[in-house]
């Protein structure tokens, strides 16, 4: 189970304080499926970076399964969280460009210590899983937006991770391969993975279990 | 490094090969000049060293000239002529005198100005006379044919004489043995018993000819006059106090005055041979600043490509970052990066700069051309495994501030940036 309590997050740009969450409440169970909206510049990306560790927050208090995470979390330790327990996928994919559909999807294996063979054997079998076991070899550039996200998504499942953070995913997504994605979505769901899907789309929201609207920093409405 | 490690090391500097490249350059550049200055200066220095005659190096040479100063009573521009007494007066005074030993020449001092003949070959060279011990002081000569002039030629003032090579050369031809010949110094008849090599000079103390002192004074019709003496203290005595005693002492002897500084010409051999080596230690120092300055550019240079690079990769760290990488495990790569750039460059530059030099050396060997005062340019084992080192330290030094960097990328802030 995730639990945010109070959480608060300020961002100071140019001398300006901006109050960003102002104490959000919320608990996500372990193997839920949900969606969290709200307007531009709400704090949807903020939320979903402070659950993935990616970011700090300033008070309040965050429990990720059995682990506390303090507000002044180390970014070593942060780093070692992410990669056991967090798998990410963004909307503009965010795979590196220079190596090839398998290379990236074992990437995160290689920050475990884990040898190649075993990395590219599991990154293969990910690849099936999203429906890219011929694309393996591709490199990003030779690959639809969609294939792209699909291959995001096994590279954030290669760890078995606990939970899957997805900011925006279909947000550069044409809606027949946001179906396709959706649809990868909903089956590792069903392996029993929490997903959290930040979204400024309806259809999608509807796709899950539950959904979070974000407004003026705090949980509106669940 | 586990090889994987290496592998993902070896991908990330594929990538950019040109910036590689350059960062390499560097490296490669300051290793290979370092390398080749320094055995540039260890050639000067052979050279210097092949230079120095093969007397004991301790060794001080008097030899006498006019007087510029008249004193009690005598006038100034008065030849002085040291004499074989002398000899004799200074081992007696002298307890700290190890060796000495007298040389006359038949001709003028320094020039090759005596005809001498083998059947229809002739030419021009030094002819001395060497009074008893005198070889021990040329300890270096290297025997080419027969021996050394020893005691008992000199006890029974034989006939016999040893000849430098160029002499040998040039009366019996390069590989004929001429020991047991007959040649004519100045008409005289008298026998080879030795072939030397002297380095003195360029090795032109190799055109001189020695007779025993005895056998050279009645066969030339020499008197006891001296052209110089040379001593060899006991090692622990001080050159310098001593030679200003001996010189004191032949001034009293042949009424020379004390002020009188051209009289006596006095050669300490280890002197010199200690200002050499001080303006080589200084060269040598010189080459390792010159060196270490190309090298601290190519520190620079890695560094300030390598943080360019980590700028333009922000977006890559920041993305494995997020995937889980540790900050740890960045600054690790970015070093390894620099490492394994620094250590292939510098590799590359000390094996071609040491190719370079044995190559000179090859040449020189090979076809005989050598430069005045330069011999075997190398570079020894302890000065490479130096180089090594400092390649190391240089790897790591030039990626320490980039891989600072890269691993205070935040991912956040990384994935916002537009690609
Ligand atoms: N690093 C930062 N420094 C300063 N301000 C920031 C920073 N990150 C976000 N903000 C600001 O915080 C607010 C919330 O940003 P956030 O990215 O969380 O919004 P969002 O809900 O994801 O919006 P969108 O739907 O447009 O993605 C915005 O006003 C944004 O400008
Ligand atoms: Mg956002």
């Amino acid at each position: 189970m995730i639990s945010l309590e109070g959480i608060h997050k300020h961002y100071t740009s140019d001398s300006r304080r901006l109050h960003v969450l102002k104490g959000v409440n919320l608990s996500i169970d372990d193997g839920e499926m949900v969606s969290i909206m709200g307007s531009s510049g709400s704090g949807k990306s903020t939320l979903l970076n402070i659950l993935g560790l990616l970011d700090t927050y300033d008070h309040g208090a965050y429990q990720l399964g059995d682990t506390v995470i303090s507000a002044g979390l180390s970014e070593a330790k942060a780093a070692q969280l992410r990669n056991r327990f967090i798998g990410f996928v963004f909307q503009s994919f965010n795979l590196l460009p220079f190596k090839s559909a398998l290379e990236n999807v074992a990437l995160p294996l290689y920050y475990q210590k884990i040898g190649r063979k075993a990395r590219n054997y599991r990154a293969e079998k990910l690849l099936d899983m999203v429906g890219l076991g011929e694309r393996t070899k591709n490199m990003p550039n030779e690959l639809s937006g969609g294939q792209k996200q699909r291959v995001a998504i096994a590279r954030a499942l290669i760890t078995d991770p606990r939970m899957i953070l997805a900011d925006e995913p279909t947000g550069a997504l044409d809606s027949a391969t946001t179906d396709d994605v959706m649809t990868v979505f909903k089956e590792v769901h069903r392996t029993g993975k929490t997903i959290v899907i930040v979204t400024h789309e309806h259809d999608i929201a509807e796709q899950t279990e539950r959904l979070i609207l974000l407004k003026d920093g705090q949980v509106e409405r669940e | 490094m586990s090889l994987d490690a290496l592998q993902e090391v070896w991908f990330t500097l594929n990538q950019n090969r040109l910036r590689t490249f350059l960062t390499a350059f560097g490296v490669f550049w300051g290793i290979f000049m370092l390398v080749l200055l320094l055995g540039v200066g260890q050639g000067l220095k052979n050279g210097i060293e092949q230079s120095f005659s093969s007397d004991v190096r301790t060794s001080m040479w008097i030899s006498s000239n006019k007087t510029s100063l008249p004193y009690r009573g005598l006038p100034q521009g008065r030849h002085i002529k040291l004499q074989e007494s002398d000899v004799d007066f200074l081992k007696n005074q002298f307890p700290e005198i190890n060796i000495i030993a007298a040389e006359e020449p038949l001709g003028s001092n320094f020039r090759a100005d005596i005809y001498v003949t083998y059947g229809q070959h002739s030419g021009s060279f030094s002819v001395l006379g060497a009074g008893a011990n005198y070889f021990k002081i040329k300890k270096s000569q290297n025997y080419h044919y027969g021996r050394r002039l020893n005691d008992l030629d000199e006890a029974d003032a034989r006939k016999v004489v040893v000849i430098g090579t160029k002499v040998a050369e040039r009366l019996f031809g390069n590989e004929y043995n001429p020991i047991g010949h007959q040649i004519a110094i100045n008409g005289v008849s008298v026998k080879i018993v030795g072939v030397f090599y002297d380095s003195g000079w360029e090795g032109r103390m190799s055109e001189r000819i020695y007779m025993p002192l005895a056998a050279f004074q009645k066969t030339f019709g020499k008197g006891q006059n001296i052209g110089s003496i040379a001593v060899v203290p006991h090692s622990d005595v001080d050159n310098v106090a001593l030679s200003e005693r001996i010189l004191g002492m032949l001034k009293e002897r042949h009424k020379i005055s004390p002020q009188d500084n051209t009289a006596l010409r006095l050669f300490d051999l280890a002197k010199e041979t200690e200002e050499i080596n001080n303006t080589f230690t200084g060269i040598g120092l010189f080459l390792w600043f010159v060196g270490l300055g190309t090298l601290m550019a190519g520190i620079v240079g890695i560094s300030n490509i390598m943080i360019i690079s980590v700028k333009e990769r922000t977006r890559e760290i920041g993305i494995r970052k997020a995937l889980g990488a540790h900050p740890r495990q960045i600054i690790y790569t970015i070093l390894s990066e620099s490492l394994l750039v620094t250590l292939i460059a510098g590799y590359v530059g000390l094996v071609l700069s040491v190719g370079l030099l044995e190559l000179y050396n090859w040449m020189t060997n090979e076809y005989g051309i050598e430069l005045p005062y330069f011999s075997h340019p190398e570079v020894d084992v302890h000065i490479a495994i130096v180089a090594l080192l400092i390649l190391v330290c240089v790897g790591t030094v030039a990626g320490l501030v980039p891989a600072w960097q890269a691993a205070r990328i935040s991912p956040i802030e990384a994935m916002r940036e537009e690609t």
